[in-house]
């Protein structure tokens, strides 16, 4: 992380050459003063102005100043101060107001490599064990389907023995319809019911034990539906009638 | 002695010269680089530094996914455990061992059964893509729901992320529909009694069950019909609209900000 990369310390080397190498030649003091070189003559010439007004630098650098009031009156309109400076405070701004940032740095990162290199690993392990899971398991094909032979017990897929289980406790209408499609509406409306900010688990206990409590109802269901129902879809246990579950 | 050495170096440097001139000139073509845009990992002279590594998303077409910078907790495997993306590349995974099946597969109840029986015993590498599809469908559903729980459990779905949730679960419920369209389509026992479960369900919805149940099945009862809209469904319809929805999900990932968190 907090290696400089060499090509911007080659970078960096260059420039402090090349700055030590300018200052060695002028050897100057304006270049060390930092201020330009033709500022310097204009706040001289300025200055001298107030002495003798008639100069020509004095009259090029009145024309530029904003503060001069005319071409006629610009020897008049240039003050100074008690110091003899020609600037004066307007006003202090507080630096938080000019220097504050709506957005806050964010620690990131390069998507490349950082971020592609886990998606492909995540690919390539998911396809490595599917293809693995698929030499070994075969997928079911059982006989061809026959309206007359109705199996016992016959099941919906894993996913929906959730609900066929519940089909033995309520009317079909509230079990096969009502519960699903209310169920997947609250789901839907869940961001808008839960209105705590955080989410920091702590902060947020309610709105996760009830999603767990739904989660592990659904869960125990279609274990219930999956694996512990027989013959007639009536309760059995797997480890003494066998498992009538198929994916 | 030392003669025959320098001659075996020399032809050594040679054919890596030639071999280096080689890339050189396919590097440099004009072909090349109007395939790969600057700033590509396969471009000549590519290094890495913090303007190419900018430059590798950002004039590819993995910037339609993904932003050049990411937070960094957000490519930690422990955070999101890879579902939505996996779930994302299952789809795409279906999507060829899919196209695959239907070379093989009509949808004909007379004709089904047997074309599903040829494609696991006689295609080349049809049981193995069919396997595939089949295992690959299950897991789908089941990355899917578990995705749905890490964004729960990381509170994911809130402000300004509400909308996206919706998304989601309108996402999941269409990979419910893709999997339980396709479970129809062998023509086996399994797959006709499991279909006559669940369509006898939503024949069930209040006021207009029977409509549902006739506009599901293609008439009264399961039958050519039904295989027929069941294949288009599967195949076509509910892809396309998952196609959609899959779009909207993830545009508004990044317009929401990338992924929430940290915790």
């Amino acid at each position: 992380m907090a290696d400089i990369p060499d090509h911007l310390k080659q970078r960096a080397k260059a420039a402090k050459e090349k700055a030590e190498a300018a200052k060695s030649d002028s050897g100057g003091s304006a270049s060390a003063s930092g201020i330009p070189e033709h500022l310097l003559k204009r706040s001289k010439a300025a200055k001298s102005k107030g002495d003798s007004p008639s100069s020509d630098s004095v009259v090029a650098s009145a024309g530029t100043a904003p503060a001069a009031g005319g071409g006629d009156t610009g020897a008049a309109a240039i003050q100074t101060g008690p110091g003899g400076h020609t600037q004066r405070l307007l006003t202090v701004v507080k630096a938080g107001s000019i220097q504050d940032i709506k957005s806050k740095p964010l620690d990131k990162v390069h998507t490349w490599p950082h971020l592609i290199v886990v998606e492909f690993g995540a690919m390539l392990a998911v396809t490595a064990f599917l293809i693995v899971f698929s030499i070994f398991v075969n997928a079911p094909l059982q006989r061809l389907a026959d309206v007359n032979a109705t199996p016992n017990p016959s099941k919906a897929p894993w996913y929906f023995l959730g609900l066929q289980e519940l089909l033995t406790l309520f009317h079909p209408m509230v079990a096969g319809v009502t519960i699903p499609g209310v169920g997947l509406f609250a789901l839907m409306l869940a961001p808008y019911i839960d209105k705590t900010v955080s989410n920091k688990p702590e902060d947020r206990k309610f709105a996760i034990s009830v999603f767990t409590f739904f989660m592990m109802f659904w869960a125990i269901l279609s274990i219930i539906g999956s694996f512990f129902r027989g013959p007639g879809f009536n309760f059995v246990f797997p480890w003494e009638e066998g498992i009538f579950f198929e994916l | 002695m030392a003669s025959p050495q320098v001659q075996k170096k020399s032809i050594a440097e040679r054919v890596s010269d030639s071999v280096g001139s080689l890339s050189d000139n396919v590097q440099g073509s004009q072909a090349w680089n109007s395939i790969f845009r600057p700033g590509s990992v396969f471009r000549k002279g590519y290094t890495d530094s913090p303007r190419n590594r900018s430059y590798v998303i950002m004039n590819s077409v993995l910037y339609h996914l993904h932003p050049v910078k990411v937070k960094r907790h957000a490519v930690k495997v422990s955070y999101t455990l890879c579902l939505g993306g996996l779930s994302f590349f299952l789809f795409i995974l279906l999507t060829i061992t899919g196209i695959f099946l239907m070379f093989f597969y009509t949808p004909d109840a007379a004709r089904a059964y047997d074309d599903t029986y040829t494609i696991v015993s006689e295609t080349s590498l049809g049981l193995m893509l069919r396997n595939m599809h089949r295992w690959g469908a299950h897991l789908m559903v089941i990355s899917v729901f578990l995705h749905m729980a890490r964004v729960f459990y990381h509170g994911a779905y809130k402000a300004p992320r509400e909308f996206n949730w919706v998304i989601g679960v309108i996402l999941l419920t269409l990979t419910l529909l893709l999997s339980f369209t396709g479970y129809l389509l062998p023509w086996d026992q399994l797959a006709l009694w499991a279909v006559t479960v669940g369509t006898n369900m939503m024949g069930f919805t209040p006021v207009i069950g029977d409509q549902v149940k006739f506009v599901l099945l293609g008439g009264s009862v399961i039958g050519t019909e039904t295989l027929l809209r069941w294949y288009v469904l599967h195949v076509l319809f509910v892809p396309f609209v998952t196609v959609i929805f899959m779009a909207i999900h993830f545009w508004r990932v990044r317009k929401d900000g990338g992924i929430s968190g940290p915790l």
